[in-house]
């Protein structure tokens, strides 16, 4: 198969290996295997700079992450990212929907994270709402809860593609067998894997299902155990350690210039933490630390991350704790002309409805017919104005700059996304080191591109 | 930041601005609650209308029999607010007016807009940079950490179209602050503050990409995220969604930005 495929290398395949003559010299086209040509091809010429394209689709950028870099022999003398691969116009199809529906679309933003997302972006339209002291506390609680459970699931994930990406691939399969544990979680309360929209603007979609609390509790008692693995498998591990300690250096001065926040600045030693700086959902009233790491490397970052799951998961056992305090309690603002009319239960027919709602909406009360049709078509309005409300999501600081011009629909939603800034710090980290620790830097940033391009 | 502490200062009524047009005093479907001018909800004392909506769904004379081709709703955001502010926010408006007024820079500041414990510095885009440079160095200010831009699109705001916005962080003093720029379409440039605050390098390519407002002085104004040959500005509002219509059981469903919308 592969004598026929080589022996006719660009008639059928345009991506084949080849190499062509252009203006600004000669372009080599390779697609793995077979470096040999371009390492025999440049030996001629070997005072010329190379600039080697990596990705988009590269396994190991992280996503469609392009970086173009300009080499000296081994060494990365520049580096240039290229984004926007995965830019899919979230931000100007929100304002074409009304508030409630645009959590549905920023979930996808940072598919990592999406509760993040959601949290942010609902806590911006219950400002401009003047609603925030009327949130639920079983809605806070559900938040925070899914919020830290969601931030061991996307730490596991920098952790695990992290590890990938260098060869190490048992860090791989343990991390996505424990985030699978996650997944399963968020499975059952909300009741999707990914995307949930379930963090609204007035509470949370739904209440609860009966057992959420016990199958919590297995996870914590599992998870718990399981995360030592992590730290035999790594933390004293030569091999890790070489890969990762004294790459990717970024100092806090530079952190501050170029806007890095998460783990990077924090592995600079400064324990800056909107959970604890500006608290929010409560946070206040949890007991938790601010992880801190003084290396200003790849290795920090990768011990911040570990440490921040066990903090996660304190945070998780807590909110378990007053959820269970809190049987039967709303979920959803008490006002009527902002709440989701009906609490979904899943049918016979996988169809998410409610009977009881259903029955009075329909057969007893004309005036709940049309505030339900007025609700769920049109909307509520929200007071012109814009917000901003930050929070601490796993890459740094999330923020939703929600405009509002006293309409139905966002007039504007911007998301300030942590991996978008924080990926400017790509050639900062990388320029003057090894090919090879580019991609050590970019993993210890964890940026996720639909959070960077949106 | 629930140390804002500005609840007191946004309930005092001041001399509250009319709209020229007030649909609220011509009675008819114009007094419900949802059509009254948003002056009872609003945080602030002062309302600067924008822009005045007509009609819901793009019905239009004797062929609208819903009567919502009659509703007018005044697009009012939220206005200059008077001292004090309230909380902290006097101590940043006091410093920044001190270090401004040493540079004779006073004119630089436009208005302050404080609404929902939030506080917002409109800066005069000839000032911007002179203004950043002290947020960021000032002692008692020290807003180190810029949290990129944004761009706001009002296309009905006669020579004040483009609003580009900077949310600022001070961790030294734990103090979040909001700088809005605005520059008419025709002219549509702001000074970049790429050289005060570095991280603004990409939110001002995006918000060029996006916006199509031109950041003076930065480093690389292209194109971020759409390719570089892209024609428009997609995030302005006279640019389309885009979609197709959708059919669905027999019936069609048109795209997003073509349905009924309750402006």
């Amino acid at each position: 198969m592969s004598s026929t495929y080589t022996s006719r290398p660009d008639a059928d395949d345009p991506y084949a290996s080849s190499s062509s003559e252009t203006i600004s010299g000669t372009v080599y086209t390779v697609t793995g295997q077979d470096w040999d040509s371009v390492v025999s091809g440049v030996a001629d010429n070997a005072e010329e700079r190379v600039v080697v394209n990596m990705g988009p689709q590269h396994p190991s950028t992280h996503g469609v992450l392009r970086l173009i870099l300009e080499l000296d022999g081994e060494t990365v003398t520049e580096l240039r990212c290229g984004i926007g691969y995965l830019h899919t116009g979230i931000e100007k199809n929100m304002e074409y929907r009304n508030w409630t529906q645009g959590v549905t679309f920023c979930t996808r933003m940072d598919y990592l994270s999406p509760f993040f997302n959601e949290a942010t972006y609902s806590m911006g339209v219950e400002r401009l709402l003047d609603a925030e002291d009327d949130i639920p506390e079983k809605a806070q609680v559900m938040r925070v809860l899914l919020m830290e459970l969601n931030r061991i699931s996307s730490h596991l994930v920098a952790i695990a593609t992290g590890g990938m990406e260098i060869g190490a691939l048992t860090i791989m399969t343990i991390g996505f067998r424990e985030r699978e544990l996650v997944l399963d979680l968020f499975e059952l309360i909300t009741g999707l894997r990914m995307n949930h929209g379930f963090i609204r603007p007035g509470g949370v979609a739904q209440d609860m299902p009966p057992g959420a609390l016990e199958q919590i509790r297995e996870f914590i008692k599992i998870f718990g155990k399981r995360l030592k693995d992590y730290a035999d498998l790594c933390n004293a591990n030569p091999i890790f350690r070489g890969r990762l300690e004294g790459i990717g250096y970024l100092d806090l001065a530079g952190c501050l210039a170029l806007g890095v926040s998460g783990p990077t600045l924090r592995s600079t030693g400064y324990p800056w933490d909107l959970r604890k700086a500006q608290p929010y959902c409560g946070y206040d009233s949890y007991d938790f630390d601010v992880v801190t790491w003084d290396t200003f490397d790849a290795y920090g970052r990768f011990r911040i991350r570990l440490q921040e799951m066990h903090e996660s998961l304190r945070l998780v056992q807590q909110c378990a704790d007053r959820l269970g305090r809190l049987e039967g309690a709303p979920v959803m603002i008490a006002d009527k002309k902002i709440a989701w009319p009906a609490q979904l239960a899943v049918g016979n027919d996988g169809m998410g409805n409610s009977l009881d709602h259903i029955r009075h909406i329909m057969g007893e009360s004309m005036e709940a017919l049309i505030h339900h049709f007025k609700l769920v078509t049109e909307g509520f309005r929200v007071p012109a104005g814009q917000a901003y409300v930050p929070i601490e999501s796993p890459r740094g600081e999330l923020g939703a700059h929600v405009v509002s011009d006293g309409g139905t629909r966002p007039f504007r939603a911007h998301f300030r996304d942590p991996s978008f800034t924080n990926l400017q710090c790509t050639s900062v980290m990388s320029e003057g080191g090894q090919v090879a620790d580019v991609i050590v830097a970019v993993a210890s940033i964890d940026p996720v591109m639909g959070g960077v391009d949106r | 930041m629930s140390e804002g502490g500005t609840e007191s200062s946004n309930r005092e009524g001041g001399p509250s601005q009319t709209p020229s047009k007030d649909p609220a005093a011509e009675g008819g479907t114009d007094r419900m609650p949802e059509n009254l001018t948003p002056q009872a909800q609003a945080g602030t004392s002062q309302l600067e209308v924008v822009e005045v909506r007509e009609g819901f769904f793009g019905a239009r004379g004797t062929g609208d029999t819903s009567g919502y081709g009659g509703l007018r709703r005044p697009v009012a955001l939220p206005g200059p607010s008077p001292r004090p502010y309230g909380g902290w926010f006097d101590t940043v408006a006091d410093r920044l007016d001190g270090v401004l007024a040493e540079r004779s820079l006073t004119a630089a500041i436009e208005k302050v807009v404080v609404h929902r414990g939030e506080i917002t510095f409109f800066i005069r885009r000839e000032h911007l940079l002179d203004v950043a440079w002290q947020l960021r160095d000032d002692p008692g200010l020290r807003f180190e950490f810029c949290a990129g831009v944004s761009g706001v699109h009002y296309p009905e705001e006669r020579g004040r179209e483009l609003h580009a916005v900077y949310h600022l962080l001070s961790m030294t003093h734990n103090r979040r602050i909001r700088l809005e720029v605005v520059c008419p379409d025709a002219d549509p440039h702001v000074p970049s503050v790429v050289a005060v605050y570095p991280t603004n390098d990409w939110h001002e390519r995006e918000t060029y990409d996006f916006f199509g407002i031109i950041f003076d002085g930065h480093p690389a104004l292209t194109r971020i995220q759409m390719p570089d040959d892209w024609p428009g500005h997609p995030q302005r509002k006279d640019y389309p969604l885009g979609g197709i219509p959708v059919e669905y059981k027999g019936a069609t469903i048109p795209p997003p930005d073509q349905r009924r919308s309750y402006t």
